[in-house]
């Protein structure tokens, strides 16, 4: 397991307090899980995810991950609808945990826009982990 | 007892077995059937299909193929096996003679009432003893295992909310609850809202104040919890829900730290189901057969599963007349050999040796948590009931992890604890010992992981290897899990 300074946490996308990640794409935004979310769940060996079209609000619970420790539940960092589920994932979970910020689990089209900019910065999601 | 070569765990010549498929031979045969004198008759093909395929084996092929994969089994009739949340007692050999009784093991199970008196009066009786341990009014022994049990109470919950005309679609349901609570009360509907617990791992009624609400049809919380610690406020939390409208559920898995001591119905539990195959020493593992038999309060009684056993004068009967019941839940009377195992526990142990169990069980844990704590983290240091959870906070700067601890046991000779559960602790290693072990054998247990620790800090390596006197080495849990192979290779 990393240490917190082991931990790859890019600057360009913001963080929750459940440890995902958003990161705007145009019009839309990529829904991920952090670095250290993957390190602390190990191996993910099954990714549900939902279905393209579905509305969550802020803070839902939008699919779950299982690793072979537990499985948990992911939550939506902002509001909005479902565009694209990222499928590669259902053949190769193994890609969460080899590249938490290029395996996407779901991209949004927001509802609120505005609810990106109360996510976490890469500093306050590290300030949250150190505690 | 701190030699090394005390411990259970000892290298030594494991048999090797292949597959049946591999094993046998054309032709080879176990029995010799005599020659049929009834002409054989073609039947038609449409109703047949590929024949199974099954290798042609010698009796002592299959004897040998079954005693050898029994080697490399482990049970508590080998060892000691503290996995947390699971109360792996000893099973008495003599529950296994009552069940084999041949009047008992043979009753089919549908004779009419008037001729099977003495079945019916074992699960009328055992209703009784369910009912007087819990402090609860009726049972209904149905159930097939813990989780049926809850997804009876959730169907118990939604038919008493019913009857009131007022349907709720919310379940309070505590972070140190057993992981099946909420999978129980979405199948029956209802979304489960989940509860955080406090720094002591206690569940905090003004919390559940602010959550339980006329849309939330009551709580699912497990006493003593997936802390192995007992909820202190149980009857302050459930005022609160009652005064809403709302059910308590307990879930009775961690009843063997409470048998003769906790009246659940004092508790301000309406509903409760028991695991016969934890707490009343059936055997368990390898996913069955359990028994879950479901206790509730007299309000509730109406809605228990049909049909139910009653006594009329000195005679037993079926009813089924029952308008607000839930309907059955399982054919028959649930699964009949394991009530026959508890009920003959039961009167094996008395009300004196239930409640002298469950204290027994309570300080053997007690003891492990006390002499393992100075090197292994412990989350929440105070007095534990049945089952103590460290974590792998002490060995993360060697970078040895809960899994590699468990793993190591193995080669110790002890089957591992619970790792990873409950989710409140990071890296929980969850130790039950139950009553079943002496002062001996819990210290050999304890020398093994203080010597597992040692290993951790001088030779990691010996931890990351682990098992290495097993028949197999580490398993690839992750290949396992994402390509599992579910079939046997073709015999060709």
């Amino acid at each position: 397991m990393k240490e917190i300074d082991e931990l790859n946490l890019p600057d360009d996308i913001r963080y929750t307090d459940d440890h995902e990640w958003a990161k705007p794409a145009g019009d839309t935004v990529l829904v991920g899980v952090s670095d250290y979310a993957q390190d602390q769940m190990g191996d993910i060996v099954f990714v549900e995810l939902p279905a393209v079209g579905d509305t969550f609000a802020k803070g839902d619970e939008f699919g779950t991950l299982e690793s072979v420790k537990a499985v948990s539940e992911l939550y939506m960092p902002i509001s909005g609808q479902v565009v694209a589920v990222n499928i590669a994932l259902a053949d190769a979970p193994e890609l969460i945990n080899q590249q938490p910020y290029a395996s996407w689990l779901v991209e949004i089209k927001p509802s609120d826009p505005g609810e990106y900019e109360q996510l976490h910065d890469a500093a306050g999601y590290l300030q949250l982990l150190r505690g | 007892m701190s030699t090394t070569n005390e411990f259970p765990g000892t290298g030594g010549l494991i048999l090797n077995e292949p597959l049946l498929w591999h094993k046998g031979k054309k032709g080879r045969i176990g029995m010799s059937i005599p020659a049929g004198e009834v002409p054989a008759a073609a039947i038609d093909p449409l109703l047949v299909g590929e024949p199974a395929d099954f290798p042609d084996l010698s009796e002592v092929d299959v004897v040998r193929h079954y005693t050898r994969l029994s080697q490399w089994n482990f049970g508590v009739d080998s060892g000691m096996y503290p996995l947390g949340s699971c109360t792996m007692k000893y099973n008495p050999k003599t529950n296994e003679r009552q069940a084999a009784t041949p009047a008992i093991a043979a009753a089919h199970p549908m004779l009419a009432d008037e001729l099977c008196q003495g079945t019916l009066r074992l699960l009328h009786e055992l209703q009784t003893y369910l009912a007087a341990i819990t402090g609860l009014d009726a049972v209904s022994l149905q159930p097939a295992a813990g989780a049926h049990g809850e997804l009876t109470g959730m169907l118990i919950f939604h038919a008493w909310h019913r009857h009131r005309g007022a349907q709720r679609h919310k379940i309070l349901i505590p972070d140190t609850a057993h992981g099946t609570n909420p999978a129980s009360a979405a199948l029956c509907g209802y979304q489960a809202v989940a509860v955080k617990s406090d720094e002591r791992g206690m569940l905090d009624p003004a919390l559940v104040a602010e959550l339980m609400d006329e849309e939330t049809a009551g709580i699912m919380l497990t006493n003593p919890n997936t802390l192995g610690l007992f909820e202190e406020r149980i009857r302050e939390i459930a005022a609160i829900v009652h005064a809403k409208g709302g059910l308590v559920y307990g879930d009775g898995a961690n009843m063997n730290a409470v048998l003769g001591v906790m009246d659940a119905k004092r508790c301000g539990i309406d509903v409760l189901h028991l695991n016969l195959h934890k707490t009343f020493s059936t055997p368990h593992g390898g996913g069955g057969p359990g028994a879950g038999p479901v206790c509730v309060t007299g309000e509730l009684e109406p809605f228990l599963p049909v049909p139910r056993v009653v006594k009329e004068g000195d005679r037993y009967r079926l009813d089924s007349d029952r308008p607000l019941s839930v309907g059955r839940i399982h054919a028959f009377h649930g699964n009949f050999g394991v009530l026959v195992r508890a009920y003959s526990y039961i009167l094996s142990m008395g009300e004196a040796g239930l409640k002298r169990a469950s204290q027994l069980a309570v300080l053997n844990a007690n003891y492990v948590k006390e002499r393992l704590k100075d090197v292994l983290h412990l989350p929440y240091d105070r007095p534990c009931m049945h089952e103590c959870v460290f974590s792998d906070l002490k060995q993360q700067a060697q970078k040895i992890t809960t899994l590699d601890m468990a793993k190591r046991l193995i080669d110790y000779g002890y089957h591992p604890p619970t790792i990873y559960f409950p989710l409140v602790v990071h890296g929980a290693l969850m130790i039950e010992p139950t009553e079943t072990e002496c002062k001996d054998d819990l210290d050999q247990f304890i020398a093994a992981l203080r010597a597992i620790v040692r290993e951790a800090e001088e030779q990691p390596d010996l931890l990351r290897q682990a098992p290495q006197r097993t028949k197999v080495r580490r398993l690839d849990e992750v290949q396992a899990a994402r390509c599992p192979c579910l079939t046997g290779p073709s015999a060709v």
